[in-house]
């Protein structure tokens, strides 16, 4: 099971990461991010249900794990929190790029180069 | 005996002397230069009153046996340490003594010849103080040099003594021909030095066998101590290589060129560097080291064949010579050579006599010549003729330094040359008859140019000095200048006669055949440890009767005119021509060598490699730096997705990697 969860977090990585590589516009790219920020909730939540360490188990849990080591979901909850904050601050910054230079077109903002 | 802190003061009142004049009578004193004079000439004398005690003590009791200080140590227990010290034995009191005591003669008489070229140019005093302080210095390194315990020291000096005859012969350093013969007194010299350097190093390299004996392997007493250990293959490498830096201080043939050059220096330079200071110097060191010689056959005889060949060679050169002091230049040249070739069959104690005689009736000649010149401000013989007329004193002068330097009877060159070739008769060595034959052939010629010159000076008509001589052979500095018909002044003519006294005495007073009052027969040869050398009639004979034929056919020439030498027609003409030349060998050097094997070829070839190769190393690695950077930064486009999908990129290659490693 452990696998295929971990499948389809690789898949959706992988998606997340081509939108954030080929997408022009500003808007898709932060979309695409929350895709690779969902990803990785996807295989927390996954470890955390099949693959938890002991140390991280509750003490005298048995070893039916179904029930316990919240902590990688603890942690996704943590993401999702965290990657609403950072699209706030993101959406603010295209903003911000929008009315200073009119355009959200990722190609025009190449300033690292000089 | 003289405590060893007034040993050391032989060397530090001249060097004392030349740091008040060039430290604090040039640059603050403009009033007091003037007295650079007298502050010179009382360091050396001081120097002169302390070497006279030393010979006092040395006759006494022989080596002073000073012991060396210790100045620093390498290598720790098995190392060696570094003396400096003084050697203060018969042979460098004697030589400390003739060295200061002609430059003392010297110094005074500059008072009055440098005194008139201060005051000739304008009243411009300024050269004046320059002129004592380098003298001084001059003889500080020269003295320092004679005391020297110890071989680094000893070089330390003799690089000294170089440097101030680099800045004594370019004295009037706005004169090109001074600029240009002051610096090829150096370079020549130093040519030679490079040897003597290498020879030094040599006997280093063979410490073991010096620390076997428990010996420094700088420290002179010990080089002659160890020498008879060291066999004939060290002996004669070291040797050779000593003989070299001697050969060029002493101007022996290959490296005699820079002397005649060394005239453009004020007279009383090139009479105190050919009388007793600088060439001295070489033929000091092999006496010195004369230990060390003697176990080599071979470095003997190259001694002997070398000088043997520069005695004849350079006398050739007098023959046709007509300029005065060049004619004085070659005779030195030409009487080291009889020095070394004296070495060189073994008898350095006849060596230091006809060095020591030599220095008097030599620097005597200079000073005529410059004398001459002060009155007719020329060195052309050409243009003299009848000086005598009015410069009595002078004229005695040279003729008794002529007659010395000939060889005549009884006047002080006669009795060394004689030794020499007595010497030379006796000697036992595979040279010894090949250079007894170059010398008396040297002795030939030498009493044909000595006569020839003081025909050509003082006899004769008048040919009207400086204003006949053509505008722009003048003397730069002297082109205006007049022929004055006066004596020089008594400043002047009094060391003349001090030294005249010696010329004719010294020969005969310090190496007298029998017991003169209190100085005992051979005083001269027993203070050196010597064997007296036989006295020959058969010798003294036959160079007597050689050089009376070389004065009959100078004056035949000369004086009376009644032969001319313009008959032999064209092989004459080539001989002079080959002779004015000097055998075309300073040609070769310059033109040949310097100019077209060194100038032309070797330092355009590492010139070309320098810029070629070496330079084009460099702009490589700067070119592909440049380069390499460019087409790098076009990577660079500024897009974040780029660097997005390269950074992906690369994590998915070290992802392949890492798993296909498992």
């Amino acid at each position: 099971m452990l696998e295929r969860l971990l499948i389809v977090s690789a898949v959706l990585f992988c998606i997340g990461l081509y939108g954030v590589l080929s997408r022009r516009h500003v808007i898709a790219i932060l979309m695409s991010l929350e895709i690779m920020f969902n990803a990785v909730n996807v295989a927390l939540v996954a470890f955390s249900r099949y693959a938890a360490p002991a140390a991280l188990r509750f003490p005298g849990a048995a070893e039916d794990a179904e029930r316990f080591a919240l902590a990688g979901q603890t942690l996704a909850l943590f993401v999702i929190v965290v990657a609403a904050a950072e699209v706030a601050l993101g959406l603010a910054l295209v903003i911000a790029i929008a009315r200073r230079r009119d355009s959200i077109n990722i190609s025009d903002l190449n300033l690292l180069r000089r | 005996m003289l405590p060893e802190a007034a040993a050391w003061l032989i060397i530090g009142l001249p060097l004392l002397a030349g740091l008040i004049c060039i430290g604090a009578l040039r640059p603050w004193r403009r009033g007091l230069w003037p007295l650079a004079g007298y502050v010179g000439v009382a360091g050396t004398a001081g120097a002169f009153a302390l070497s006279l005690a030393a010979v006092n003590g040395a006759m006494g009791q022989g080596d002073a046996g000073y012991e060396p200080h210790r100045w620093f140590a390498v290598g720790g227990r098995d190392g060696f340490a570094m003396t400096v010290g003084v050697l203060l034995d018969p042979l460098s009191a004697i030589m400390a003594a003739v060295v200061s005591g002609v430059s003392a003669v010297v110094q005074v008489f500059s008072l009055g010849y440098m005194k008139k070229e201060s005051d000739a140019e304008n009243g411009a005093w300024s050269d004046y103080p320059r002129y004592f302080a380098y003298m001084s210095l001059f003889t500080a390194a020269m003295l320092g040099l004679v005391l020297a315990y110890n071989l680094i020291q000893l070089f330390v000096f003799w690089e000294l003594v170089g440097l101030f005859s680099y800045l004594l012969i370019g004295f009037w350093h706005h004169r090109p021909a001074a600029a240009a013969a002051a610096k090829k007194a150096f370079i020549v010299t130093r040519i030679g030095d490079f040897g003597f350097l290498l020879g030094i190093l040599y006997l280093f390299l063979h410490r073991g066998e010096f620390a076997a004996l428990g010996l420094n392997p700088f420290e002179i007493p010990a080089i002659l101590e160890a020498a008879p250990m060291l066999g004939a293959g060290v002996a004669t490498w070291a040797a050779l290589g000593l003989f070299a830096g001697a050969a060029g201080k002493s101007a022996q043939f290959p490296l005699h060129t820079w002397l005649p050059d060394a005239m453009e220096g004020p007279t009383p330079v090139s009479s105190l560097i050919h009388a007793a200071t600088m060439v001295a110097a070489g033929v000091f060191l092999v006496a010195r080291l004369f230990g060390l010689f003697e176990q080599s056959a071979a470095a003997m005889d190259t001694v002997a064949l070398i000088g043997g060949f520069t005695a004849v060679f350079a006398a050739a050169m007098g023959l046709a010579a007509n300029d005065i002091k060049r004619v004085l230049a070659f005779s030195t040249v030409s009487q080291l050579g009889y020095m070394f070739l004296a070495l060189g069959v073994g008898a350095p104690g006849v060596a230091m006599f006809h060095l020591f005689n030599h220095a008097f009736f030599k620097c005597l000649l200079f000073l005529s010549a410059g004398s001459v010149h002060h009155s007719v401000h020329t060195f052309d013989m050409r243009y003299m003729g009848g000086v005598r007329k009015w410069m009595p004193a002078t004229y005695l002068a040279a003729l008794v330094g002529g007659l010395s330097l000939a060889g005549i009877f009884p006047l002080s060159g006669f009795w060394s040359k004689d030794e020499i070739l007595g010497a030379a008769w006796g000697g036992e060595s595979a040279a010894a008859p090949v250079v007894f034959w170059l010398a008396l052939a040297a002795a030939f010629m030498t009493a044909f140019y000595v006569f020839r010159l003081i025909l050509m000076t003082f006899h004769g008509e008048f040919r009207g000095g400086v204003d006949a001589v053509p505008y722009e052979e003048r003397i730069p500095d002297e082109a205006h200048h007049h022929v004055h018909r006066r004596e020089s002044p008594l400043v002047m003519t009094l060391p003349m006669i001090l030294l005249a006294v010696f010329a004719i005495g010294s020969g005969f007073a310090a190496n007298s055949l029998v017991a003169l009052g209190p100085i005992p027969a051979h005083w001269f040869s027993h203070f050196l440890h010597e064997d007296a050398p036989d006295f020959s009639i058969g010798v003294a004979g036959a160079s007597t009767a050689v050089a009376l034929a070389g004065a009959a056919l100078a004056a035949l020439a000369y004086g009376t005119r009644t032969i001319s030498f313009d008959r032999f027609g064209a092989p004459w003409r080539f001989g002079g021509r080959l002779l004015a030349q000097r055998f075309y060998l300073d040609a070769l050097y310059e033109d040949l060598i310097v100019r077209r094997v060194l100038h032309r070829g070797l330092f355009l070839a590492s010139d070309w490699f320098d810029r070629r190769i070496v330079d084009g190393v460099a702009d490589l690695a700067g070119w592909f730096g440049r380069n390499g950077g460019r087409a790098a930064a076009q990577l660079q486009t500024g897009q974040v997705q780029v660097y997005g999908a390269a950074v992906s990129m690369g994590a998915a290659v070290i992802l392949i990697f890492y798993l296909l490693q498992r």
